[in-house]
């Protein structure tokens, strides 16, 4: 297969990493039955912090690279958790609405990011290095692809085997699926309903701040202002319906968003070229697509369009492709649970 | 208040969240290096210190209001419109093409002025009627809807200011040429420059909202439906009609603050024209827990803080999103102690008068990411 269209496909996994982090973190977190809706201002200020911190070890001077990337992932991840938490004490302790209170801290997260970042606008800092895993990279077609990234991208498989197997082969999984679908009926079997919700809105915030510093410290390195990611989190938050949440379909899902970016960004700089003949349009327009993308995708999962197009098939045909297009969200997310 | 324990709690709960929101934002000041009382020295005179500036706080008032005033209206029947921004500017599209193609002489300047801010109204309703009808008709989440169709409206305006609507000489993504003159909204005045018939507009607005959300058949469907879709329904209302009237109205009033962005705070259209007040009027309201009565005020003290906000870049070199910081803040901490306060310090029985405000009272009817009929 021709080695340039390869390569597009390698750089579009790894633009995406950010997204599929973020979405599978997000995924579990409403698994459990809680909505962090501040995903788009968590990514900037766990982005910008992360930044800040690699940076600052690396003027230190005295940590090596790796250990600079180190300190940097696990300040964006602090962040990241520290935000969900918040967002989960105030709804499973405070009774407040998830909403309410995700969209307040998606906006103040976001502010937090310009005012600490103004001193970290376009400087250059430490960068996360590409790493090749030896014997895989050479596996035709798949080795350029998958194993010639970098070590997040490498994560980001695991990660999405772990939770899946997690949350569909352990008790563990059975139990986090029981909390987000039925709550009552999980504490009545012994699930610590709450502390469960704790924790995995805790993981899920950690996996979101890993995401922010996939951004600033390897996809789009630095900080500037207006921040690089700015709409991810909601296209995330998207992904997630999208992929019905599920962990296969979620990073399917985020893969499809970033290679439709990528070739809205090849045409802006190439041009569009059918059959040798150049097609010209204003390309601006083309920043449009992501946006009606998950538009239609949600049109498509969420009833309404898919159930009047579905009458019209035969009725064999109806059921398969119901299951396959819809998606269903747990039972009890956003709801509140009072322990009796 | 008959019991004194309770009002104690009242006003300590009042002042709470305040007082942590400005110790925070202080420290955050210190952290960066800077006194937080040039701070706040810094913000008080860039919006309050002459008339000029005043009229600089009316001018992010002006808007504010009216799309905070809308958002009450669609908090009322339960819906998350964060598509407010897009309807915003989708507004001051419609308004900037009648600026630039309606031309009308000097004369008939206040007529001009009439139709444009009717058809950035119609601009507003149009966008907030496709959320509407995605929500609606199509299942697809008002949250979601709205944050792609604020995208998209962007992506619209950048389209036609770096093209169609490109200045002839240096065209750049700037912004558009300065409109006809008469196509802009008069100040009132150098020394207090801002509009009074747009501030009449918006006393007249929030009168009219108040009556209709108090005093009609249809602010009791709006209440009705906001609390429970279902019963609402069994009850024989007409709950998409109602809904999407809610979007409407809201569309509406949003469009006109648009029309005010570009008819008279920047004379032209510019990338981002609604400058992040929709998303701040929402904060407005979930500060005030959807009550209708203090958003004029509320709006005046937000406004006032935005404008202050401009002079710290100047006088302090510090990012004026401290601004934004304070303000959700503010937001977050009300929202947070009013559980506090209910979780904690349970009210006594003997005092009913005042409800505990709950901003999520309205807002748990449904929940964004589940759908209706599941």
């Amino acid at each position: 297969m021709n080695e340039e269209f390869l390569n597009t496909l390698g750089s579009i996994i790894g633009t995406a990493t950010p997204l599929v982090i973020a979405s599978l973190g997000e995924t579990i977190t409403e698994r459990a039955g809680v909505v962090n809706l501040s995903l788009d201002g968590s990514l900037a200020l766990a982005a910008v912090t992360g930044f800040a911190a690699a940076w600052t070890a690396q003027q230190a001077g005295v940590l090596d690279l790796p250990a600079q990337i180190g300190v940097g992932i696990a300040a964006a991840m602090l962040v990241g958790a520290l935000i969900a938490l918040l967002v989960g004490f105030s709804s499973i302790k405070l009774r407040r609405d998830q909403v309410a209170v995700g969209f307040v801290l998606t906006l103040l997260a976001a502010e937090l990011a310009r005012f600490l970042g103004a001193d970290y606008t376009r400087i250059p800092g430490p960068q996360i290095t590409r790493f090749a895993i030896p014997v895989l990279q050479d596996v035709p077609v798949l080795g350029i692809v998958l194993f010639q990234q970098n070590v997040l991208v490498y994560f980001s498989y695991v990660l999405m085997f772990m939770i899946w197997f997690w949350l569909f082969r352990t008790k563990g999984g059975l139990a986090l699926r029981a909390i987000g679908e039925r709550p009552e009926a999980a504490y009545a079997r012994g699930a610590p309903v709450q502390r469960l919700r704790y924790w995995y809105t805790f993981l899920g915030g950690a996996l979101v701040g890993l995401a922010g510093a996939a951004y600033s410290l390897n996809v789009k390195p630095g900080w500037s202002s207006p921040p690089a990611m700015q709409g991810d989190g909601w296209i995330a938050l998207a992904i997630v319906i999208f992929g019905g949440w599920h962990p296969f379909r979620v990073v399917l899902g985020a893969y499809l968003f970033a290679a439709l970016r990528a070739v809205s960004g090849y045409i802006q700089t190439n041009g569009l070229f059918i059959f040798g003949q150049e097609i010209s349009f204003p390309f601006v327009l083309l920043n449009a697509l992501p946006w009606l993308l998950m538009i239609v995708t949600l049109l498509i999962v969420s009833g309404g369009l898919t159930e009047r197009l579905l009458q019209y098939m035969p009725r064999a045909v109806q059921r398969r492709l119901r299951a396959f297009l819809r998606s269903d969200p747990p039972r009890a997310l956003g709801a509140r649970f009072e322990a009796e | 208040m008959k019991n004194p324990r309770n009002l104690a709690i009242q006003i300590g709960f009042l002042i709470l969240p305040i007082a942590i929101s400005l110790a925070l934002a202080a420290a955050l000041v210190i952290a960066v290096g800077r006194d937080p009382l040039e701070v706040v020295d810094a913000l008080w005179k860039g919006a309050f210190k002459d008339t000029r500036k005043i009229g600089g706080v009316f001018n992010f008032w002006i808007p504010l209001t009216l799309v905070s005033i809308g958002l009450v209206v669609t908090f009322r029947a339960g819906l998350w419109n964060i598509g407010v921004e897009g309807q915003m500017m989708m507004g001051a599209l419609f308004a900037s093409w009648g600026a630039q193609y309606l031309l009308l002489p000097e004369s008939l300047s206040s007529l001009l002025n009439v139709i444009l801010i009717s058809l950035a109204a119609l601009g507003g309703m149009f966008w907030a009627f496709v959320v509407g009808l995605l929500k609606i008709r199509l299942g697809v989440n008002e949250i979601f809807g709205g944050v792609a169709l604020n995208a998209l409206v962007n992506v619209i305006s950048i389209y036609l200011i770096s093209g169609p609507w490109q200045p002839r000489i240096g065209g750049s993504a700037q912004g558009t040429e300065p409109f006809p003159s008469p196509a802009l909204l008069p100040e009132f005045s150098s020394r207090f420059p801002t509009n009074l018939f747009m501030i009449a507009l918006v006393i007249a607005a929030f009168l009219i909202v108040m009556v209709m959300l108090n005093a009609t058949r249809w602010g009791l469907n709006l209440k009705a439906v906001g609390a429970n879709m279902r019963s609402a329904l069994l009850l024989g209302v007409a709950t998409e009609r109602t809904s999407m009237s809610a979007f409407l109205v809201c569309g509406a009033l949003a469009g006109i603050g648009g029309s005010y962005r570009v008819l008279f705070t920047f004379d032209n259209l510019r990338p981002l024209a609604s400058g992040g007040i929709g998303f701040l009027g929402l904060l407005v309201v979930l500060l005030l827990s959807i009550r209708l009565l203090w958003v004029p005020l509320i709006a005046f003290a937000f406004a006032a803080i935005l404008t202050g906000s401009t002079r710290l870049q100047i006088a302090l070199k510090l990012d004026s999103s401290l601004a934004g910081v304070l303000q959700g803040m503010l937001v977050l901490f009300v929202i947070l102690f009013h559980g506090v306060q209910e979780v904690f310090f349970p009210r006594t029985l003997d005092d009913e008068d005042t409800p505990t405000p709950d901003p999520s009272r309205h807002l748990n009817g449904e929940h964004p990411i589940k759908r209706e009929g599941q």
